[in-house]
């Protein structure tokens, strides 16, 4: 197999035998659901219901407000019960609307679904906004917005992120294996909105049956499926166009800029629900794994649900929960509590105990180079950490500490255990105000 | 639940493999040389190892504790410098002699600069550049291998070095022993410090680094290469008076040296462009000295010298960064 990838990453153990085995199945309905008005980068939504309000499972419940964000959406069918903050994955309490389940689950009468093939490309755009489609990788930007680039950027590949180089997480992994079909409709309307021909879907080697499966339903589509090497963060979006085009999108630049666009294969998925039924963004797979989760699942989860009741589900917990990540470990948020809901962006839910968290006391660089021969940006850790410890960030910059994406390869692989991205997304956030001030 | 919560931001696992790890291994890979000194040289060589090792520890001990500093034994990196020094002294070396270049090694070499990681030369190096300066009487007293003896053994030999250098600088010419006896060298059966003698034990002890990555191959491959090809060219041109280029390889310190000493990740530089330009920077240094200068051996003083010049080679091999495609400036 010609496996393809880019220069730098690692593979850490990657855990998805927990969960990668697991069939998707439906998560039922939790008592309430907390549905976040901020469920994706950009302007949080605004709600347009209030407390009382019935609904219906994909009624409109809180309005776009402006360009680069999208509505927000019911995920059941019930009464609105309140309109307040609760504690959202970010770690504060934001504006919610919590909906009590009337337990029927029926869609919104209203919805309809079209042909794509009668939608013009403006009229298909609308609707994936109007459907609240979001990355669903995890970094939940509009997806409306990337397929509407600026008529200068000549766009001439699409490329599907089938990757999921995070471990532990399996749920895109099932989503190419169950819902094949509904991906590939996606990636069609994709194509057609972006007036283009060739899409590739990177899928890394360490799915075998995704990479058959998805080949041998894309080949009669005319779509590529292209294996990549089994290496983090491989599904990162300049490392995928590096690997799959060996185009590197210019630095502070958008992958636009090579001609490219990226979208999950769980955004296809969204997408062609969005389009043929109708149905807008209310529930994604999440995978619930990790040590402290007695049977790990593939679920797919109603936005809103809270994470304590998607436990429940898979079994509960197997011993105390020490640190309870939204995401993957490399690049997953840890959460202040089991409350907090799972929301569009949530592709797993990982819980640790103490034994499975090494405590490492941080010691003195020993300048061994792990850190620059592992960033896939190919910048000096070390040297931008030293820098931000020191509050010298223009010198931070001059290392061109705005270029990280945080993947977080130079602190997994220290062995003097220093926080080195952590101290790199310090300097960024510091030298992003000084251009503000500025 | 909550106040047992750990919150961080990513990534959330670590590899595993930490600084004391590493030095670990490094000692792991000494380990076939500091066997193969036992055989040659016996008791002797065991006293100079445990001198030298013990004596770092102290020195690092001691040196914590009037800097007020948490103890810093366990981290394994005295310990390595102990053994590392032992190996690049003669086993005839006096006791004073291995406690005081520990306490150089450790005290000037490393704790001065701020301990691990801060010391821009290695300790090592340093004591056994400071002790042949200091003691070359005893520095350059070597004993003679006696395989499995448990006495030391009172006769003393000139390494093959040595007696190269003496033979051209006393006749122009190269001595014998410069075109044969490739067999002994690599197996160790030559005079020489504790840790040069064996070239196999060494190579076996550098594969195992490689293998486990606490090495790149870029130091040593090019350390070793510009040797061969730098002391080829001389070769090739007089082989009268130059030795060949397996010589170079198999006598004095060159090996412990290249997988070793020049690989020590806190003194070279960190990119791969920055090793090889420090690799054959030490290749080139070190064949230049032996032909050349006044010393017999010239591995330590050209590592010494480009520890120096590693900030300088780190500020100009800034690697490009992804997307930058206009040259990056130094």
């Amino acid at each position: 197999m010609n496996l393809k990838t880019f220069k730098g990453g690692l593979h850490p153990p990657d855990g998805k035998h927990y969960s990668a085995h697991k069939a998707i199945e439906l998560c039922p309905l939790p008592a309430e659901l907390i549905i976040p008005l901020a469920q994706h980068i950009g302007a949080p939504a605004e709600a347009c219901v209030e407390v009382g309000a019935l609904v219906k499972k994909g009624t409109l419940i809180a309005n776009a407000k402006g360009f680069v964000s999208v509505p927000i959406h019911a995920s059941t069918s019930g009464e609105v019960i309140a309109v307040e903050p609760r504690l959202h994955p970010m770690g504060k309490a934001l504006p919610a609307i919590v909906i009590k389940p009337d337990g029927a689950d029926a869609w919104d009468e209203s919805l309809v679904g079209a042909d794509p093939a009668t939608l013009d490309i403006e009229e298909l755009k609308r609707r994936i906004q109007a459907a609240g489609v979001v990355g669903m990788g995890g970094a939940t930007f509009p997806t409306h917005v990337k397929l509407s680039p600026p008529p200068e950027k000549q766009i001439d590949t699409l490329i599907l992120n089938g990757v999921e180089c995070e471990p532990y997480l399996t749920a895109d992994h099932r989503m190419m294996l169950e819902d094949t079909e509904r991906i590939l409709d996606g990636v069609e309307i994709l194509l057609k909105v972006l007036g283009i021909k060739r899409a590739v879907i990177g899928i890394e080697a360490n799915k075998p049956d995704a990479i058959e499966t998805m080949t041998r339903a894309a080949a009669p589509r005319n779509i590529e499926v292209q294996a990549l090497k089994v290496k983090y963060p491989q599904g990162a979006e300049k490392q995928l166009i590096d690997a799959i085009t060996g185009r590197q999108v210019p630095s502070g630049t958008l992958p636009m800029e090579v001609g490219v666009v990226v979208q999950n294969v769980g955004t296809c998925a969204a997408i062609s629900d969005a389009i043929r039924l109708g149905r807008p963004l209310v529930e994604r797979v999440v995978s619930i794994t990790g040590p402290a989760i007695n049977e790990p699942k593939n679920l797919l989860v109603r936005v809103g649900t809270p994470l304590q009741f998607l436990v429940d589900q898979c079994g509960g917990l197997n011993g105390e929960p020490a640190k309870i990540i939204m995401g993957g470990p490399m690049m997953g948020q840890t959460q202040l509590s089991l409350e907090t809901p799972a929301i569009r962006g949530t592709s797993g839910l990982l819980i640790f105990r103490k034994q499975d968290l090494p405590r490492l006391e941080s010691g003195p660089c020993i300048r061994c180079g792990r850190c620059i021969g592992v960033c896939p940006i190919h910048l000096q850790p070390t040297t931008i950490a030293g820098y931000a410890r020191l509050d010298l960030f223009d010198e931070a910059a001059d290392y061109h500490a705005l270029d990280c994406i945080e993947c977080g390869c130079c602190t997994y692989i220290c062995p003097a255990t220093l926080p080195l991205v952590q101290s790199i997304r310090y300097a960024k956030a510091a030298i992003m105000a000084k251009k503000r001030t500025l | 639940m909550e106040n047992q919560l750990y919150l961080s931001s990513s990534p959330h696992i670590h590899s595993g493999e930490t600084t004391d790890k590493v030095m670990r291994k490094v000692i792991y890979a000494l380990l076939p040389a500091c066997i193969a000194s036992l055989y040659f040289f016996g008791l002797a060589a065991l006293l100079v190892l445990l001198l030298c090792t013990i004596g770092c520890l102290a020195a690092e001990a001691l040196s914590c504790k009037m800097q007020g500093r948490a103890l810093t034994l366990v981290d394994g990196s005295a310990a390595l410098t102990g053994i590392l020094l032992a190996l690049n002294l003669p086993a005839s070396a006096p006791w004073w002699m291995a406690l005081f270049g520990a306490a150089v090694a450790i005290l000037i070499g490393k704790q001065v600069y701020g301990g691990l990681g801060h010391n821009p030369f290695n300790p090592a190096l340093v004591a056994r550049v400071v002790l042949l300066i200091s003691f070359p009487v005893q520095m350059t007293s070597w004993t003679a291998p006696a395989p499995l003896s448990t006495t030391l053994d009172a006769v003393t030999s000139a390494t093959p070095l040595g007696e190269m250098k003496t033979a051209v600088m006393l006749t122009g010419k190269l001595p014998a022993l410069a075109h044969s006896g490739f067999l002994d060298y690599l197996s160790g059966n030559m005079a020489g410090s504790l840790g040069e003698v064996s070239a196999l034990a060494l190579i076996l002890g550098g594969l195992y680094l490689l293998w486990k990555k606490v090495i790149s191959w870029h130091i040593p491959v090019s350390f070793i290469g510009t040797v061969l090809v730098i002391g080829g060219v001389f070769w090739a041109i007089s082989p009268e008076k130059y030795p060949n280029p397996l010589f170079h390889l198999l006598t004095g310190g060159l090996l412990l040296g290249a997988f070793f000493m020049a690989t020590d990740m806190v003194t070279s530089p960190v990119t791969d462009k920055g090793m090889l330009i420090f690799g054959c920077g030490c290749g080139l240094l070190t064949v230049l000295i032996r032909l050349f200068g006044g010393y017999p051996e010239g591995v330590s003083f050209a590592i010494l010298l480009m520890n120096a010049a590693t900030p300088l080679i780190d500020r100009f091999c800034r690697p490009k960064i992804y997307g930058q495609l206009e040259a990056v400036k130094g």
